[in-house]
């Protein structure tokens, strides 16, 4: 335990750790200390000066953003004088900046706005003429406007602290300072938009949004990416039945400041052209547009064709699709088609991790570990959020990170005794490692001596849950590719796209139903696709990598397309079965069959069947 | 050849070997007591060093003023990291020009004060950064470190020029220090102080170019001896720089304490003309002006900071009665909102704000409000800042507007400049 | 980036100044000796000093627009620097760099058509005591006149 500090603000007594930064010991009280540059988790800059107190015994004002706590210490943010230093602070810092509230994005939700109400003065007393600057665009996404930008840093900060890119600096000086991006005119980097959405003002502005709408119209739906697998709130904007923006508004998610590209920027392959809204029956060969009631009649006569005559079924689950859907998919085959042919495809070995018993490890893991060693994977490409935390760990803890390519590295024992030296350790793997590689793995971090735990790396944004859920073969089930290449006499695919890999077994099923958003490789071999409704159009919950189980809200009705949930809903109703609702899925059972589990290894651009279908990420990997 | 000649009236330590000839070589320097103080140094031990600092009363001449002895006494005795000397020659205060003469003529006596105060910290190398308009004398110091070098002198202490390249702001010494670490010439946040994160993250000494170069005359006569010079808490000499309507301007040695009225006078010679005195800016640009009836002062850092003003750089403005002052108060901001490094808000627009507001009131295209609004700007400024700059900006403007403001109240409306127009 | 063998050797020599993991203190000298041999700031010369010192060019840029010696556009081959500030002005600076203005025809910061002379009023150069002065490159004049300002900038059309 830190020792801890008795302070007075504004009459009110607070304890706080010794080195707590007074206008956070302030906020502990329930005091809100206004400031622009100081962010909690990036450096400490005391340039906007809107933080200023008055301490007992200190002659000055001081910026409470960089004073630390200290016993006896007596603030005062609640004085005439303090008032007065806000007032001029905002006085000053509206010289320069437009008074173009009515036409900025920003307007509704800027931070300087608030202030000035709260703190400002009604009027200006600045009767010179303004600077001004053109605005320029630095990227497909990225807008920035010189004018309106009040020097608080953070845009600097957050990307080259937070993301250790380092894109953004600053040039000139005085009055004529102003943020510049790496390119010189234009930005290199993975326009993960970081900077627009920690700018307070509306300086930086997103290419996506600009001029779309206003804040104060749109409805905020936090609900978690669809791209990767590693848990990211992503808040929705939405106006009349469509996303406007994603970002990271409320920061309420495991991901705090995080948001990558896909979060923030490619949430618009929902309403792709391609996007399948009927569902789709071939016939002579290609396929015909029919609808729901006939779909789901020919779905169901077609299971119990097969169901009478003993045929073999096979059910493929998906990534993407949340814990009800997957959870209603294997009680769908074990009870009514009474099949164990069921699979995901499995892009990580989490099956062999949980069979050996290691602790896993939750994301808030990786922001505390004394080390984290990464084994194969490219952290900041593949899983841009657990990369983020450990940057953070790294800068904030002094975590020692080390990365090897494959498990060989670890074999010479060369980084046994730093990792062992750091306290704690949490071990991150991706498809590099599987099997008996797993047990491997394992195997050294109990050698160490030090508590380890350990995340195996999966693709999708439900990809750990589909494997909770039991999409996974029973006792001699077949598993996904023996599936494909069986020629079975139904094969049933829910939000997955087995047919994308190259050079894939497959022969085909007696029939074949796909449901899914577009029509993907293994949609397109099908006898009957069921459109089906996206993330962002349905409830329910997903697991991500580190096994936080987070809520999906609805951000759009989809017109046409079904939820999986429904679908499986309505084809059991159709066949006259009840699931039962049994909570008793079988526990995953590992196979050590390393050969079931490869990673797409998408980066920050890919994301399996969604990524391809973002125009904007098309724009802005170009 | 000197830039000016010396007077009769001053009191020359610093200043001792100017104008002898080849003054900056090693030979003159040996030959009038150079290294002297040095060799003494290496007998005592380093706490004796900052002790006999100590006794001197020798304060910062770079414009604060804090007691040097002090300030070396912050650096840690133990320290796991280099240690640093750094010497700041970043002279840029409007009216400040001795640290360029002690360079040029000097620059070894510089070089031991360095040594000594190295000595006395334990630091292992030293920076002199030196204004990068000052290019000559880069080389006449390069020299001098040369000579040093090959007389044994610096031992294993490395001693380096270091240029800068126009930045007021780097005469503020974490900005001088940010700079010399290859960034934007920011100031740091504070603590910590330069005595234990200076250059490159380690303890390092700073002083201004003649706080050092007084350093050998301390250890050469006693702390004591200098300190007598001045008054009380002002000890020794220092170099005063004479600039605008005197008849001899120029750069003087004279006592801490020195009358300014005399130094106008019998130093420089009278206002020039024959014309009456209006106001003097003490220390640089950055002191509050002094109204004539003002200017009966000990030119000490006490007596100045009593009347509301400071003894700065040393830099002594002398101003006639056809002086305007609206229009130096003007031109002043512009050189500040010039120099504001841009980091923190107040600064920034507060200066370029007060730049257009005096330049308009300056013109006669203001109203009566404006002269209380130049005064509310400066005063919202003060105290509030990052840095001193931005004090330094606003003390001289509510300074101007408060002692002369029925001059700013003559130029509204479109008013020509009366001052100018009853002296053209 | 090719430099003359005089300014690789200063390069060298200023790079072992500083300690070797901060190679980055270079910086600011090995920019304005090189403006100085290559007349300005190019962004060739940015990616080149980024290399050297092993930082990104942003970082080098952040620092060529914050110096004000530094520049990005090649000024005249003699860049006549006048102080305005006021112990200058007292002594008539201001007047002095409105007649060099009128005399070459050019305002702040602009060289003349043949590229010789190129203006630019400057802030106190620490010559206050025996002002009004300028600069010429790096060379002083001090206690300027009109007339002593003809002569110089007459003298400059002529140097080579």
């Amino acid at each position: 335990m830190p020792e801890m500090v008795k302070l007075t603000i504004d009459g009110k007594e607070v304890k706080v750790p010794a080195g707590t930064l007074v206008i956070e010991a302030a906020r502990a009280a329930g005091i809100e200390i206004p400031a622009f540059c100081y962010y909690p988790g990036l450096s400490l800059q005391a340039a906007c000066r809107m933080c200023l107190v008055e301490v007992e015994r200190m002659p000055k004002l001081m910026t409470s953003c960089t004073l630390p706590a200290a016993e006896g210490m007596v603030v005062r943010t609640d004085t005439p004088v303090v008032a007065a230093a806000r007032k001029a602070m905002l006085e000053f810092v509206l010289t320069n900046h437009p008074l173009d509230c009515p036409v900025c994005d920003k307007g509704g939700e800027c931070e300087l706005q608030d202030m000035v109400f709260r703190y400002g003065a009604g009027e200006s007393r600045f009767d010179e003429d303004k600077l001004h600057m053109p605005e320029r665009q630095w990227s497909p996404v990225v807008y920035y406007d010189a004018p309106r930008c009040i020097l608080c840093y953070r845009c600097v900060r957050v990307c080259d602290e937070g993301m250790g890119v380092g894109a953004l600096g600053i040039v000139h000086r005085g009055v004529h300072a102003e943020i510049a991006p790496n390119g010189g005119d234009h930005l290199e980097c993975e326009q993960c938009g970081a900077c627009i959405d920690i700018c307070p003002v509306g300086a930086l502005t997103s290419g996506t949004y600009r001029y779309k709408t206003r804040p104060w119209e749109m409805t905020h739906v936090p609900t978690i990416c669809a791209h990767c697998a590693d848990g990211c709130t992503t808040t929705l904007g939405v106006r009349n039945n469509r996303i406007l923006r994603g970002n990271n508004r409320d920061r309420a998610g495991i991901n705090g400041e995080f948001l990558c590209v896909k979060g923030r920027f490619a949430f618009d392959f929902y309403d792709h052209p391609e996007r399948l809204t009927a569902p789709l029956v071939r016939v002579d060969g290609s396929f015909e547009a029919v609808d729901w009631p006939r779909a789901l009649d020919t779905v169901a006569a077609a299971f119990r064709e097969a169901l009478g005559r003993g045929g073999a079924f096979g059910v493929i689950g998906g990534s993407h699709t949340t814990n009800e859907e997957n959870r209603a998919l294997a009680r769908f085959a074990r009870q009514a088609l009474g099949t164990g042919n069921i699979d995901h495809h499995r892009t990580g070995d989490l099956a062999t991790l949980l069979e050996t018993g290691a602790p896993l490890a939750r994301a808030a893991d990786l922001y505390t570990a004394g080390a984290v060693l990464v084994v194969g994977a490219n952290l900041s490409a593949e899983h841009p959020f657990l990369a983020w935390q450990v940057r953070a760990n790294q800068r904030h803890h002094g975590a020692l990170v080390r990365r090897v390519a494959s498990l060989e590295e670890l074999r010479d024992g060369a980084l046994r005794g730093e990792l062992a030296a750091a306290g704690d350790l949490v071990v991150v793997f991706n498809d590099a490692v599987k099997g008996a590689g797993v047990r491997e793995l394992v195997e050294f971090g109990a050698g160490l001596g030090i508590p380890v735990k350990y995340v195996a790396l999966v693709d999708y944004a439900n990809s750990r849950g589909a494997l909770e859920a039991g999409l996974v073969p029973d006792a001699g089930g077949l598993a996904l590719p023996e599936m494909l290449a069986a020629g079975l006499d139904v094969l049933w695919v829910v939000g997955a796209n087995p047919l994308k890999k190259a050079g894939v077994e497959f022969r085909r099923p007696g029939f074949m139903v796909v449901q899914d958003l577009f029509l993907t490789e293994t949609a397109a071999a099908a006898d009957i696709v069921l459109p089906a409704a996206s993330a962002y159009e349905k409830d329910g919950t997903v697991t991500s990598v580190c096994g936080e189980v987070q809520r999906l809200r609805r951000a759009v009705r989809a017109m046409g397309p079904k939820t999986d949930l429904e679908i499986i809903d309505w084809l059991a109703h159709r066949m006259g079965v009840e699931l039962r609702c049994d909570n008793a899925a079988p526990p995953a059972r590992p196979d050590g069959r390393p050969d079931l589990v490869w990673s797409s290894r998408d980066g920050l651009f890919t994301s399996g069947t969604l990524g391809r279908y973002s125009k904007i990420l098309d724009a802005v990997k170009a | 050849m000197l830039y000016n000649e010396p007077s009769p009236l001053e009191v020359k330590v610093l200043t001792r070997r100017f104008g002898l000839p080849d003054s900056a070589s090693l030979q003159t320097y040996l030959a009038h007591d150079g290294y002297v103080a040095l060799r003494k140094a290496q007998e005592m031990s380093p706490e004796e060093i900052i002790e006999e600092v100590k006794r001197s009363n020798l304060r910062g001449r770079g414009g604060a003023g804090f007691p040097t002895g002090l300030k070396w006494s912050f650096v840690p005795r133990h320290s796991e990291k280099p240690k640093y000397v750094v010497v700041n020659a970043d002279e840029g205060e409007p009216g400040t020009c001795k640290d360029r003469l002690l360079m040029e003529y000097d620059p070894h006596q510089l070089i031991e004060g360095v040594l000594i105060a190295a000595r006395a910290v334990g630091a292992r190398a030293g920076y002199i950064y030196i204004r990068g308009e000052y290019r000559y004398l880069i080389e006449i110091v390069d020299r001098a470190i040369d000579e040093a070098r090959a007389g044994g002198y610096l031992g294993e202490f490395e001693l380096y020029t270091h240029t800068g390249a126009g930045a007021y702001e780097c005469g503020e010494e974490s900005a001088l220090l940010e700079s010399l670490e290859g960034k934007r010439g920011v100031p740091r946040i504070r603590p910590p102080f330069p005595a234990v994160a200076g250059a490159f993250g380690c303890p390092t000494v700073l002083n201004n170019v003649e706080t050092f170069s007084a350093v050998p005359a301390i250890i050469r006569d006693g702390g004591e001896a200098f300190a007598a010079l001045g008054t009380p808490k002002n000890g020794g000499t220092r170099l005063f720089c004479l600039s605008g309507h005197v008849n001899r301007p120029g750069v003087y040695e004279l006592p801490l304490g020195f009358n300014l009225l005399r130094m106008i006078e019998e130093v420089g010679g009278g206002v020039r003309g024959g014309r009456k005195l209006k106001a003097v800016i003490p220390g640089g640009s950055s002191c509050p002006v002094l109204k004539a009836d003002e200017c009966d002062i000990a030119m000490d850092y006490d007596s100045l900071a009593r009347a509301g003003s400071m003894l700065g750089s040393g830099g002594v403005i002398v101003m006639d009665e056809s002086t305007c002052m609206v229009r130096v108060a003007a031109r002043l901001m512009r050189f500040y909102a010039h120099e504001s490094c841009g980091w923190c808000i107040p600064c920034r627009e507060g200066t370029t704000w007060l730049r257009k507001l005096l330049a308009r009131i300056h013109e006669g295209a203001a109203r009566a409000r404006d002269i209380d609004l130049a005064g509310d700007v400066a005063r919202n400024m003060l105290g509030r800042t990052f840095c001193p700059l931005g004090d330094a900006a606003a003390m001289p403007t509510i300074a101007f507007v408060e002692k002369f403001r029925e001059e700013f109240e003559a130029h509204l409306e479109g008013q020509a400049c009366a001052c100018e127009v009853a002296h053209a | 980036m090719t430099f003359s063998p005089q300014l690789e050797e200063r390069f060298a020599s200023l790079i072992k100044r500083y300690p070797p993991d901060r190679r980055r203190a270079a910086l600011v000298p090995m920019l304005l000796y090189a403006q100085d041999e290559l007349g300005q700031v190019s962004k060739e010369l940015v990616e080149e000093v980024a290399r050297r010192l092993e930082v990104q060019p942003l970082e080098v840029e952040e620092v060529v627009g914050y110096y004000s010696m530094l520049r990005r556009q090649p000024l005249g081959r003699h860049h006549v620097q006048i102080c305005t500030n006021v112990s200058c002005m007292l002594e008539g600076g201001a007047e002095l760099w409105e007649h060099a203005c009128k005399k070459l025809g050019i305002g702040n910061r602009q060289t003349t058509p043949d590229g010789r002379i190129s203006l630019e009023e400057v802030e106190c150069q620490g010559a206050c005591s025996w002002g009004p002065a300028l600069l010429v490159n790096y060379r002083y004049h001090h206690h300027m006149t009109v007339e002593k300002l003809d002569r110089l900038l007459d003298d400059l059309r002529k140097l080579e």
